[in-house]
């Protein structure tokens, strides 16, 4: 058993933990980052469980990883590429495909062949939404003010939200229509802000995926509208809203933060699960591994989803009953699937040939958006959707690295799965045959699929929670949900990334600005921390 | 190649041409050195990406090619470069520059060692009437073989594989700055570990008629590795991550600048680890001598800038608003997701970490946001990734 010392230690070694790590680094503390597995990354990994390929075995592409972020830390220094998609489309099953391309008059032709209104609606969808994620950027690196203090900080930071809607300057801020707008992006459900712009079922099915992955709601769910401006709110190179593959799988950027980490002489210990966090006179001050290590630290930093920390690893005598019951409350609930499949050869869809860039971005299964209602009203009768929406690429297409020559990866995000099945849990028997009915969905779609798998990892929320640790195996650490974000989340008054507990503060997904590899969170939290230990950095994000 | 003067098509087409023109989606063209080369194929975005994530096929046949063959040939080079060549070995490539009498910089370029009686340089620029004036006095006979040679480079981390699966025996051994001779898919080629996308990386040299094998060889696994044609746009974005400077863009060649104070040293341009002023008399030693030790007035730095917004024309200044310089070459790093540029600053602002400020003039929709950029001054090469360097390299 060996004691030792540090300025920070931060639990999780997920990609928001190494980035609030990184930035205490840079910052000249001495930082250490304990993770329960033998590998970091959290949900941004890559990992071989299958000789010769390369799974990203949870999150799967990325867009939202702040820029700044990238920058700051050098990631590409440390190995890390951004592949930009060249498309993606949805199958249908009259044997037709729906695609969007880099190329605008392509998918302005691509849209037509449904609905020509669309495809010209499809612009003004295009610069709404734009418009919505300028409106968005500079919140995310915000710390969200607490509208209830009046503490010098809290007032200034609700005078620069409000400056931020109010003014009518024509960057920064809102005009009274765009509050309105605004206000009604993120409270509708997506089906009905669809509706506004387009007539086509397949038009609006395509668009609407963004606003049910990962999370518990349908598309007519108040509240998904906000979940799709969640997932367009990143950026590849300037493009709003575009995706890309990370060049090695999601884990090359936990990976190269890990070594700009290691590099900024900060430590990792992989392979420490955490039993306990030390504290005394509501202040913590350090931790107990597992194997009986103990880690003290100034400050402590979890990088657990809200529920895991206070309900798992803190005890509740610590912990004020209020702030107990909310985090009992907070809704992290498990909606997601995912298979990672190796395969012999290409698919050859039924719909898309082979060549189409469309075929290598994200590929929907979906016919409409009364069939992913329908798939979410099994999940809320506690089983698997019969027809479960299907979102999935092959990141080997552009990615030579992640796959044997003329073989390939295929990443199959699946809405909607339970974490609890209402006829009597998972068991290995019904994490299989979910897996096979998933396969034999994305099978009717394809001439030669069924023939081609030669390995498949099934994921049910179960094993996302188990390997992972997220509670309930929720992507997002908590659902994109109005009234879980901004100083609602994690929990009313605990938005600062701070805790109940001196010394002891949050930097995950379940924070502000939510769930997705973005890393905001995790630089945020370093932020606070730093103004906290009254440190200062110059980095282009804080 | 058809060198038949022709008054309604001014430009030269390469041995690639046939290639190149189907490819050329976009029909975007690009006159260098008298030649038709793509500007960009469909998409920069992509183009770029593959030099970066597969590989890219770049027509570089308009390079310039000098064959210079005698019992001199190495002293002629000796004494016309700034960098010590006398122990170039066969087989062996160099970077070298080339100074006039006053130590400004002409343009730069890679010799190649056949023998010690058989040297090649390959530049962007002519300079047949500069080498032939250098040979006077030297053995040896210069002579213009740029039309003769069609040249394509293959730049990305899977250029060695591509070439591996194509059975160029051995090429995962050629060190970086050495060239040998190949058979590639039936052509005779020669093949250097060279290219100016700073990553791995080679260019490929063989007579015209091989030209169509060579380049269709490439594309030969594209169903498992997507390689693509690269345009003239996606290197130069490749070109600037990796810091390399171009005659006529980073700085006028003394041969062409009109004024001479647009001429440029190699210690302005950040090149003063290519002069050795210990090895024998070389055009521009003198004055480089004295120049050594006198402080600089101005260099040619990399710029490390605050945002998002590009400083291509940018004008830099110090923080009391007096002008120091300009940017010569800016971009969005999408491999470094950085605000690149280089830039020429004054004598108190070339230090490495010094702070500069560009005025940004960003066009956004129909109106100009100027925007007031901190620059920090950095090296110059900011993309060099370990696979570039390895021996053997990654198949």
């Amino acid at each position: 058993m060996s004691k030792s010392i540090y300025d920070v230690a931060i639990i999780g070694g997920g990609h928001n933990g190494l980035t609030t790590a990184c930035y205490l680094a840079k910052a000249g503390l001495k930082v250490v980052v304990v993770e329960k597995q033998s590998y970091v990354g959290g949900a941004a990994v890559s990992r071989e469980i299958h000789p010769g390929w390369t799974y990203s075995n949870c999150s799967y592409v990325c867009s939202l990883l702040r820029p700044e972020i990238f920058r700051d830390l050098e990631l590409s220094k440390y190995g890390l590429q951004i592949i930009p998609y060249e498309g993606s489309a949805s199958m249908l099953d009259d044997g037709r495909y729906y695609a969007h391309y880099n190329d605008h008059d392509l998918t302005y032709r691509s849209i037509a062949q449904f609905s020509k209104k669309d495809a010209e609606a499809y612009d003004r969808f295009g610069k709404d939404v734009m418009r919505q994620c300028k409106i968005i950027k500079p919140l995310l690196k915000m710390t969200p003010p607490d509208p209830t203090s009046f503490a010098p900080k809290d007032i200034m930071g609700l005078f620069d939200f409000a400056k931020f809607f109010a003014a009518k300057d024509e960057l920064g801020g809102l005009g009274e229509k765009e509050i309105y707008d605004t206000i009604r992006f993120w409270t509708m459900s997506v089906r009905d802000y669809l509706e506004e712009y387009f007539e086509s079922d397949i038009v609006k099915a395509h668009l609407a995926g963004s606003a049910i992955i990962g999370t518990a709601l349908g598309p007519y769910s108040p509240g998904s509208a906000y979940v799709l401006l969640h997932h367009y709110m990143g950026e590849v190179d300037g493009t709003v809203g575009a995706w890309g593959y990370s060049r090695g799988g999601m884990g090359s950027i936990t990976k190269a933060m890990a070594a700009s980490l290691e590099a900024s002489g900060g430590e990792i210990k992989a392979g420490s699960p955490v039993n306990e966090i030390l504290i005394k006179n509501n202040k913590s001050y350090g931790m107990v591994l597992e194997n009986g290590d103990e880690i003290y630290a100034n400050k402590i930093v979890s990088n657990l989803d809200v529920k895991r920390t206070f309900l798992k690893v803190v005890e509740k005598k610590e912990l004020p009953e209020d702030f107990y019951n909310a985090v009992k409350k907070f809704k992290i609930r498990g909606s997601s699937g995912k298979l990672n499949i190796a395969l012999d050869d290409l698919p050859i869809w039924k719909s898309i040939p082979e060549g189409d860039p469309a075929g290598t971005g994200d590929l929907h299964i979906t016919q409409s958006i009364e069939e992913m209602e329908g798939a979410y009203d099994d999940w809320k009768d506690g089983r698997w959707s019969s027809l479960p929406y299907v979102d999935m690429c092959i990141p080997s297409i552009n990615d030579p690295t992640m796959a044997p020559q003329g073989k390939h990866y295929m990443s199959v995000f699946v809405q909607y799965v339970p974490y609890n099945l209402a006829d009597g849990g998972w068991t290995e028997e019904k994490r299989l045959e979910f897996g096979k009915h998933v396969m034999s969905r994305i099978g009717n779609y394809s001439t030669n699929f069924n023939d081609i798998i030669n390995h498949a990892e099934i994921r049910t929320p179960k094993e996302l929670e188990q390997e992972v640790g997220l509670t309930e195996g929720n992507i997002f650490q908590g659902e994109l949900t109005m009234d879980q974000l901004m100083f609602n989340r994690p929990i009313p008054g605990y938005a600062q990334y701070k805790t109940p507990i001196k010394n002891l503060y949050m930097c995950g997904s379940s924070t502000h600005p939510g769930g997705g590899v973005m890393g905001a969170p995790g630089a945020n939290a370093a932020r606070e921390i730093l103004i906290d230990l009254k440190k200062q950095i110059n980095t282009h994000y804080i | 190649m058809d060198n038949t003067l022709s008054f309604t098509k001014p430009l030269l087409e390469t041995p690639f041409h046939k290639r190149t023109f189907e490819a050329c989606y976009n029909n975007d063209w690009y006159r260098w050195a008298g030649y038709k080369i793509a500007r960009e194929y469909s998409n920069t975005e992509l183009e770029y990406t593959s030099m970066r994530n597969t590989a890219g096929v770049l027509d570089i046949t308009p390079m310039h090619k000098y064959d210079i063959k005698g019992k001199d040939a190495i002293k002629f080079v000796d004494k016309l470069v700034t960098r010590d060549v006398t122990q170039i070995k066969p087989n062996q490539v160099m970077y070298i520059i080339w100074c006039n009498e006053d130590g400004n910089v002409i343009d730069d370029g890679t010799v190649f060692c056949f023998d010690k009686n058989h040297l090649r340089i390959f530049c962007a620029e002519r300079n047949l009437n500069w080498f032939s004036d250098t040979a006077i006095g030297f053995d040896v006979e210069v002579k213009d073989v740029s039309d003769s040679i069609a040249a394509l480079a293959f730049q990305g981390p899977l250029s060695c594989k591509i070439l591996h699966l194509l059975n160029v025996e051995n090429i995962e051994n050629l060190k970086p700055f050495f060239f040998d001779n190949f058979d590639l898919n039936g052509s005779k080629v020669t093949i250097s570990r060279t290219g100016f996308s700073g990553d791995l990386g080679y260019e490929i040299w063989c007579n015209p008629e091989e030209a169509i094998n060579v380049w269709d060889s490439l594309f030969k696994f594209n169903r498992d590795y997507k390689i693509l044609p690269a345009g003239m746009n996606a290197l130069e974005m490749v070109r600037i991550e990796a810091g390399f400077i171009q005659p006529n863009a980073d700085f006028m060649s003394a041969e062409q600048a009109l004024r001479p104070n647009r001429m440029r040293t190699p210690f302005e341009l950040g090149m003063g680890w290519l002069v050795d002023l210990n090895k024998n008399y070389f055009t521009g030693k003198r004055i480089l001598n004295d120049l050594k030790k006198k402080p600089l007035t101005k260099k040619l730095v990399g710029l490390d800038i605050q945002g998002d917004k590009p400083a291509i024309g940018s004008v830099l200044y110090d923080k009391n608003r007096k002008e120091i310089g300009i940017v010569t070459a800016g971009m969005w790093s999408p491999s470094l997701k950085s605000n690149i540029a280089f830039g020429y600053v004054d004598k108190d602002h070339m230090k490495i970490g010094s702070k500069v400020f560009a005025e940004i003039y960003h066009p956004e929709e129909l109106e100009y946001k100027k925007i007031w950029a901190e620059c920090l001054v950095v090296k110059k090469q900011f993309f060099n990734p370990q696979r570039r360097h390895k021996v053997p390299a990654d198949i």
